[in-house]
């Protein structure tokens, strides 16, 4: 697959042989390459972590089944969780991010090109080196093969007194080096953000997408480091006799706890601040208008991204902090609702008085926003600490993250994928597969995980291999399983669409949206200079004053 | 004017939503209402004791607040999908632009400040409630200690051990005697959920943790391990027996005293007292004096055995002797490999272990 992309999204390819063009691809340090580079390695890991989730849910369809022994199934969700986050959701928003901003911005490349591509080498081989565990965790011990600690791999359970082999090591380093690629792009955004921009366009003037980009390299940087901070911790722990986290030797489990989720918490909002970015692109696109109040958006996302450093224990209520503890972090929690909450408010804005056409980018950007209303929500809930005494580490909080991650992320990263593919590859996707796609995995979704939500609240913890029959989940999980197999059915359907569109499709144009940034005024695929001669903007809608000379932006911003 | 096909098709499904959200609201009410029983669902809108309670009449709260807010938005949503959305007959001209409007906006910021205000402070109220609780002078002392993958219970006061199975006595709210439970972790990090009693609260090593139940009404009441803590986390489930006042200080005056000898299951006895048994388990009144496993000395007054995995029979105990991972698999007990003789003779010993 991986060949036949790279020869298809080659402009020319000429006479040269595949070698050549492969080679092209590894030493490349153009920013477009790289993140086509970044999206199709986060769309292998995300086929990986979906069979992975799938195994899970066939053992779960009903109480004591015998699908895959414990210790596999622990190995499973911890694999599915950090492959999801760190080799599936970064590097497919990096990707996005690395294609589009110099585009957006009126640039030829980032800022610094190498670092680019030394910041995607090393989150692929991250991910290579946490999946090589499968062959090389075992150690001299015979302890079994990939990480199975959990995605957040709590202290004490990563000591070597109870995770001998090698599972922990791997782990622990792929994050380190997947870590270090992360705060290179985060990096490389922000200087690219703030000094390549053409002329014209003032920081008031960048699309929402460059704004939303910008405040997450920053967080990117502040809190990525204390993770990789931890594992270098960790690592001292577990072979030169550290004891930070060591509780048999007076080291701290909850320390642990602190410098994970102080990473933890924030990542959650360097993940959905990027697709905050997709929907605030592809709303008014397809309604018509303008995005509603942009200095109240990119408000509002700076207070998310400051709000977000002081929420992390609030996935510590139950961990025995004092009471005045519990109160500030529920305190911190619900005020972040408040700056989401105008942000939902304002693509209502912008939906209003517009006309909305539904075609599939649209389709998932409003699935967005009602998911993404319900996960608010069910945030809030679980933000009140005493609520999450009950709901905390059940399956309500499991279904909760989901609809963040699938429900609000992956539904973005989906529509970003139609709404750009054009760009990228020069032709346009099928429309009535791509609505397939949608009604497919839209059904998939709240089969599994509104279903989900049910058995947390009869009290069913997350990360059990099985369960007690009688306790009232059985059919909760069935129907869960059940969903899991149409989002199966529907990103079958995504592949082929892509695959089938990058041959056949109908070739695109520069705009086939008749939209109004400046990465729909070069041609589709760009070249690699992407402009030919740098642009010179007026306002936040370039192409939008192109089109209307009559009736341009700048007279109203 | 004729409608598009689509419009109705999305406001369709829009509403096979809502209807599915209803439903499932009403099941969970449903199971909620459901009568008691020996082993109850452990609903946590199903309280049967004050923190859980508490926990329940602020969750009612956030539930309202939310639902109001998603009522609104979600039809502010519906609305503008179906009343904006593009027709077939319009014309190509743009609509009009409009770029924003600070009254709206600071309306829409104002308003769920407010809202955020009244949901901080009523639950600000409910952590002081549940984490300040005052001791009253008949409450009992319990130390619960997590092990990889079981619960031990100790009653320092009392001077009773056990394990899994933990007995507290029923509190009535006149003369509440209330069970505090001292927290603390053998290994790993684990959590103590019965979700009628009381929300979580971890067993984490080195860092000892407290929680309280009262619970209103005798019964079983049943949760399990909620933080993942190893390969069978699944199976350490947790089982909490309310007794009346008179069951619960006779249930202590049998666990006081000390291991039966039983001369017809002396064979067993010796078996248990010369194999690695006694390395792990205590049996009082015999050199059986270890700490890793659960306290044999009642262990026939529990009604499951490797912590709730499965019921306490004489068969269920010659197999999880035999081979521990036919139940638990992972579990840290040994296969024992021992002849059929001599399981059956050491199976006979613990059976008159009551």
């Amino acid at each position: 697959m991986a060949s036949e992309t790279i020869a298809l999204s080659d402009a020319a390819p000429g006479a040269r042989s595949i070698g050549e063009r492969l080679h092209e691809w590894v030493v490349t340090v153009d920013h477009k390459k790289l993140g086509i580079l970044y999206i199709l390695y986060a769309l292998f890991f995300l086929v990986i972590g979906g069979i992975e989730a799938t195994i899970m849910r066939i053992q779960l369809i009903a109480p004591h089944q015998h699908f895959v022994s414990p210790q596999v199934f622990n190995r499973m969700f911890t694999m599915h969780g950090t492959t999801m986050i760190f080799f599936v959701a970064m590097p497919i928003l990096f990707g996005f991010g690395t294609y589009l901003i110099p585009l957006m911005i009126g640039a030829r490349d980032m800022a610094f090109p190498r670092l680019n591509a030394f910041s995607f080498w090393m989150n692929a081989f991250g991910g290579l080196l946490l999946y090589f565990s499968f062959i090389g965790g075992n150690g001299l011990f015979g302890a079994g093969n990939a990480p199975d600690v959990g995605w957040f791999a709590y202290a004490p359970l990563t000591a070597r007194a109870f995770s001998p082999g090698h599972s922990t090591d791997f782990w622990a380093l792929a994050l380190l080096v997947s870590g270090i690629g992360s705060i290179g792009t985060g990096v490389n955004f922000i200087t690219t953000i703030v000094s390549m921009r053409c002329p014209g366009m003032t920081l008031g003037k960048m699309p929402l997408l460059a704004w939303l980009n910008l405040i997450m390299g920053g967080m990117v940087i502040l809190a990525v480091s204390p993770l990789t901070a931890a594992q270098i911790m960790l690592c001292i722990d577990r072979y030169l006799g550290g004891h930070f986290f060591d509780t048999q030797a007076g080291g701290s489990a909850v320390l642990w706890m602190h410098f994970f989720w102080i990473f933890g918490h924030p990542e959650v909002y360097i993940l959905i601040v990027p697709s905050f970015a997709f929907a605030s692109e592809i709303i008014p696109v397809f309604s018509r208008k303008p995005i509603f109040g942009y200095p109240v958006m990119v408000a509002a996302t700076l207070c998310i991204g400051f709000i977000s450093f002081s929420v992390w224990a609030h996935h510590m209520f139950t961990v025995g902090m004092s009471a005045s503890g519990n109160t500030f972090f529920t305190v911190t929690t619900m005020i972040i609702a408040v700056p989401t909450g105008i942000k939902i408010f304002n693509w209502l804005g912008t939906m209003w008085g517009g006309k909305i056409e539904f075609r599939a980018p649209m389709l998932f950007a409003v699935a967005f926003l009602f998911q993404f209303l319900i996960a608010g929500l069910t945030g809030i809930m679980l933000g009140s600490s005493p609520f999450d005494w009950q709901l905390g580490n059940s399956y309500f909080v499991v279904a909760h993250f989901h609809y963040v991650i699938v429900g609000g992320i992956l539904f973005t990263v989906f529509g970003a994928f139609y709404y750009w593919f054009p760009k990228m590859s020069g032709r346009m996707y099928n429309e009535a597969l791509a609505k397939w796609h949608f009604w497919l995995f839209f059904i998939g979704f709240h089969l599994t995980f509104d279903f989900m939500h049910i058995p947390g609240m009869l009290g069913m913890p997350r990360r059990i291999y099985t369960y007690e029959p009688g306790r009232g989940w059985d059919i909760w999980n069935l129907i869960v399983t059940i969903g899991v197999f149409f989002q199966g059915a529907g990103v079958l359907v995504f592949v082929f669409n892509m695959l089938w569109s990058m041959m056949k499709g109908k070739i695109a144009g520069s705009d086939p949206w008749d939209a109004w940034t400046l990465e729909w005024s070069t041609t589709s695929p760009p070249p690699d200079y992407n402009f030919e001669t740098i642009p010179v903007v007026q306002s936040r809608r370039p192409l939008w004053d192109l089109k209307h000379p009559e009736d341009p932006d700048w007279k109203y911003e | 004017m004729k409608r598009s096909g689509q419009p109705w098709g999305l406001a369709r499904k829009a509403t096979a939503i809502a209807l599915l959200l209803v439903c499932v609201l009403l099941a969970a009410q449903l199971s909620a209402a459901a009568p008691a029983n020996p082993a109850p669902i452990p609903n946590i809108f199903k309280p049967a004791s004050t923190p859980a309670d508490s926990i329940f009449i602020l969750s009612r709260l956030v539930l309202a607040v939310t639902g109001a807010i998603f009522a609104v938005v979600f039809g502010l949503l519906a609305y503008s999908v179906a009343k904006f959305r593009k027709r077939k007959g319009d014309d190509s001209r743009e609509p009009p632009q409009v770029y924003g409007s600070l009254q709206v906006e600071l309306a829409w910021t104002v308003i769920p400040i407010l809202i955020v205000l009244v949901l901080f402070l009523a639950t600000a109220r409910v952590i002081h409630s549940i984490q300040d609780a005052p001791k009253p002078p008949g409450t009992i002392e319990v130390v619960a200690i997590g092990h990889q993958f079981w619960w031990e219970f100790r009653y320092p006061a009392l001077g009773v051990v056990t394990a899994n199975e933990l007995h507290v006595p029923v509190s009535d709210p006149s003369q509440p005697t209330p069970t505090f439970l001292t927290l603390l972790s053998a290994d790993t990090d684990h959590s103590f959920w019965v979700p009628q009693l009381a929300g979580k609260t971890d067993l984490i090593p080195n860092h000892p943790n407290h929680t309280w139940i009262d619970p209103h009404e005798t019964g079983l009441y049943v949760g399990q391990c909620a933080q993942y803590c190893g390969t069978q986390h699944a199976k350490m489930l947790l089982r909490v027996y309310v007794d009346s006042p008179q069951q619960f200080d006779e249930w202590i005056r049998a666990q006081k005293m000390p291991a039966l000898t039983d001369p017809a299951a002396n064979e067993g006895r010796q078996i248990f007292e010369s194999t690695a048994c006694v390395n792990c388990h205590a049996v009082s009144g015999t050199i059986a004096d270890g700490h890793f496993g659960p306290d044999l000395t009642h262990l026939m007054s529990r009604d499951t055995i490797a912590s709730g995995a499965a019921p306490n029979t004489h068969e269920n105990l010659r197999l999880w002797i035999q081979t521990p991972d036919a139940i638990k698999p992972g579990s840290l007990m040994p296969a024992m490999q021992m002849s059929d003789h001599d399981i059956d003779a050491l199976t006979n010993y613990l059976e008159t272990l009551r």
